[in-house]
């Protein structure tokens, strides 16, 4: 069974110009010890799932249908006293700019005692031999002086790593990363990013990493879901999503990056701007930019469908290829993926 | 005779330096070293690239060449003509100009697009006519792939990647040959992103334009420049033909830089040998004595630390300032 199981989630913001649906009907497995990534543009709702699944929304926000499972316990409608037991203990979170999300007035060592003595029990002496262990860790330099001192007095990357280190004192079973390295320098990312795929061989985590740098993604992960509006328009194996790309939304992506491949050649760049969360178009929502849409697709959502079993894809432009196919045309049901409901 | 001056330099920066004095306690400064000795030419219809990590001062020497910021030293050519007295100045404000980073701060939410994109028009007293002034207002709008309905929007309504067009088109105005993009892209959605991208490259042909083009995205860089200078803590440590530098880089700063893009190419990605340096950038405001890299350079050697190493051509077109060229494998 998978660590962690969401299933149809649907998550909502109340805002007084409406219903914006952030997250649409989304399902995803992760695998223990795996790497997932999610990619997505600017409001593809990629944060939100993650907010969702540590339930730290905004107050405007709301989870309105769907399941989040981490094992057997559900996440979604769980009371805050069951949330308390995991958050910062078996799912962490860490986020895009580490200096908002460290208290400045606090010491590094403050900050990481208080949640070691929250969750473990520890007396002060032993959460602060553990936060001087978890410093050492994530290779910050000098961590006993570093121990002493503000947020303000460390680099970014440096901050990066005490958050690191915090995310990680109580040995999570899962660590979100928000973006963990867009913020910094590139240098300082494959600093980080060495770090993160150290520590995940050393302690065994799994984690799910959303950025939009399909660079970062490549590097690092086993498992890709691409989010576009609020839906993951195809998910598989990083092989499957980088080399047999089958929604026209992530074929577009790999077309506007600029690589070796393309040099000297003009970019191919995708049509049209991102979708209007309040006016969501009724069909496939990356319809109105998709140069291949078809009649049904701007009336009818696609569920998803199994390409083969590392890999699923919500695209009618499939379905289409299906019925052409042989076993199409001999009448066998088209293979969606079982147990989703499908809208539309 | 119009060959020949196309490839003849527009842009010549010659030891430009950039201090700031920065107070460190009562009455007491001390200079920080934006920009330190830079020096590079900028052919006509080329586009140099400069790429750096944050504080590396890239960004101030885009300024300080504009002259938006007095030059502590060092002289700056345009055209031929040294820019010395003020009215030199407001001269090249004629012929160069600037697109900001962020497409959010850089256009006034209390003034139409219109009023925006004519603002370096009416600066300058381009137009007397008002007829011929908005019509060069839809004319640039045309250009940049807006059209008559938007001159009377404000910012606001408009998407990162249109207001990137509009700065774009404000820049374009006063009709210059050359044009600082600073960081154009990096606050845009990829999609979104190579449609800008594609878009600088289709003006610099139309309109025969230079660029100085400032990222610190390094696939991107590639893709628009036809060299690339590397900068570090002020001092520019190598410079070369795009494809040479990607696939000869000297200097172990740029050699390191390079190595840690993450390619979006998972088998790629992962047989590719990262140089992950050591620690973090020091202070400007405490630069390192010699060369600025040796704290964090695997080769740096006594010699480092005393003198900063000549900014050298070591084969033909390609600079490069290092001490142990020959000790780096």
């Amino acid at each position: 069974m998978s660590l962690l199981q969401v299933k149809d989630l649907h998550t909502s913001f109340f805002t007084d110009a409406g219903e914006v649906k952030a997250v649409d009907g989304i399902t995803f497995n992760l695998d223990r010890g795996k790497i997932l990534g999610i990619v997505g543009e600017s409001g593809s709702g990629k944060s939100v799932t993650a907010y969702s699944i540590m339930r730290i929304l905004a107050p405007t926000g709301k989870i309105v249908h769907g399941s989040i499972k981490l094992e057997d316990t559900e996440i979604v409608g769980a009371d805050e006293k069951v949330m308390h037991g995991i958050r910062g203990n078996k799912i962490s979170i860490i986020f895009q700019d580490p200096m908002t999300s460290l208290n400045p007035t606090y010491t590094i060592e403050k900050q990481l005692m208080e949640g070691i003595m929250l969750h473990t029990g520890r007396n002060r002496r032993q959460a602060r031999e553990r936060a001087l262990e978890m410093l050492q860790l994530v290779n910050v330099n000098e961590p006993k002086k570093r121990m002493k001192q503000y947020p303000f007095e460390l680099s970014g990357g440096m901050r990066q790593r005490v958050m690191i280190a915090m995310a990680l004192a109580n040995e999570p079973d899962i660590l979100i990363a928000d973006e963990p390295t867009t913020a910094l320098d590139v240098t300082i990312q494959a600093q980080i990013l060495d770090l993160m795929q150290d520590l995940q061989h050393k302690l065994g985590m799994s984690i799910i990493l959303i950025t939009h740098d399909l660079g970062v993604v490549a590097q690092m992960c086993d498992e890709v879901v691409v989010m576009y509006a609020g839906s993951i328009c195809e998910r598989g194996t990083a092989e499957e999503i980088f080399y047999n790309p089958r929604h026209e939304y992530t074929k577009g992506l790999m077309r506007s990056i600029p690589t070796a491949a393309n040099n000297g050649q003009c970019l191919e760049p995708i049509s049209g701007t991102p979708v209007d969360l309040l006016n969501m178009p009724k069909g496939c929502p990356f319809a109105p930019r998709c140069d291949r849409a078809m009649k049904v697709c701007l009336s009818r959502r696609p569920g998803m469908l199994v390409i083969n079993q590392d890999h699923y894809a919500a695209c009618w432009i499939n379905v289409k290829d299906f019925m052409d196919s042989e076993a199409g045309k001999q009448g066998a049901p088209i293979p969606y993926e079982e147990g989703v409901k499908h809208h539309d | 005779m119009i060959e020949q001056k196309k490839h003849s330099p527009l842009v010549e920066v010659k030891g430009l330096k950039q201090y700031f004095d920065i107070d460190v306690g009562f009455f007491r400064t001390k200079p920080l070293k934006a920009v330190d000795d830079v020096s590079f030419t900028i052919n006509r219809g080329e586009t140099l690239g400069l790429v750096g990590e944050s504080g590396c001062g890239k960004t101030t020497v885009g300024r300080s060449m504009l002259h938006l910021y007095k030059p502590t030293g060092g002289e700056v050519w345009f055209d031929g003509q040294k820019m010395e007295t003020p009215e030199d100045i407001r001269n090249l404000r004629k012929k160069a100009t600037m697109v900001f980073q962020d497409p959010y701060s850089s256009l006034n939410p209390r003034m139409t697009v219109s009023d925006i994109v004519a603002e370096p028009l009416d600066v300058h007293k381009m137009y007397k006519d008002k007829a011929k002034r908005n019509a060069r207002v839809l004319e640039l709008l045309e250009l940049v792939g807006l059209n008559s309905e938007h001159a009377s929007r404000y910012a606001h309504e408009f998407s990162g990647g249109q207001r990137q067009r509009i700065g774009i088109a404000r820049s374009l105005a006063i009709n210059p040959g050359f044009i600082v993009c600073d960081e154009p892209v990096s606050a845009l959605d990829v999609s979104i992103q190579a449609q800008v991208i594609n878009m600088f490259d289709e003006l610099q042909e139309r309109l025969q334009l230079t660029y100085l083009f400032i990222a610190h995205d390094l696939l991107v860089v590639r893709h628009i420049s036809d060299r690339i200078a590397v900068m570090y803590l002020g001092k520019m440590v190598e410079l070369a033909p795009a494809e040479e530098i990607y696939n000869h880089p000297l200097h172990p700063y740029s050699r390191s830089l390079l190595s840690s893009v993450p390619l979006p190419d998972p088998r790629m990605a992962r047989a590719n040998k990262r140089i992950v340096l050591k620690g973090d950038i020091p202070s400007p405001l405490n630069a390192p004595s010699g060369c600025p890299f040796r704290t964090r350079c695997q080769y740096a050697a006594e010699v480092c630390a005393q003198s900063m190493p000549p900014f050298e051509e070591v084969k033909p077109g390609h600079f490069v300032a290092c001490h142990r060229l020959e000790h780096i494998h």
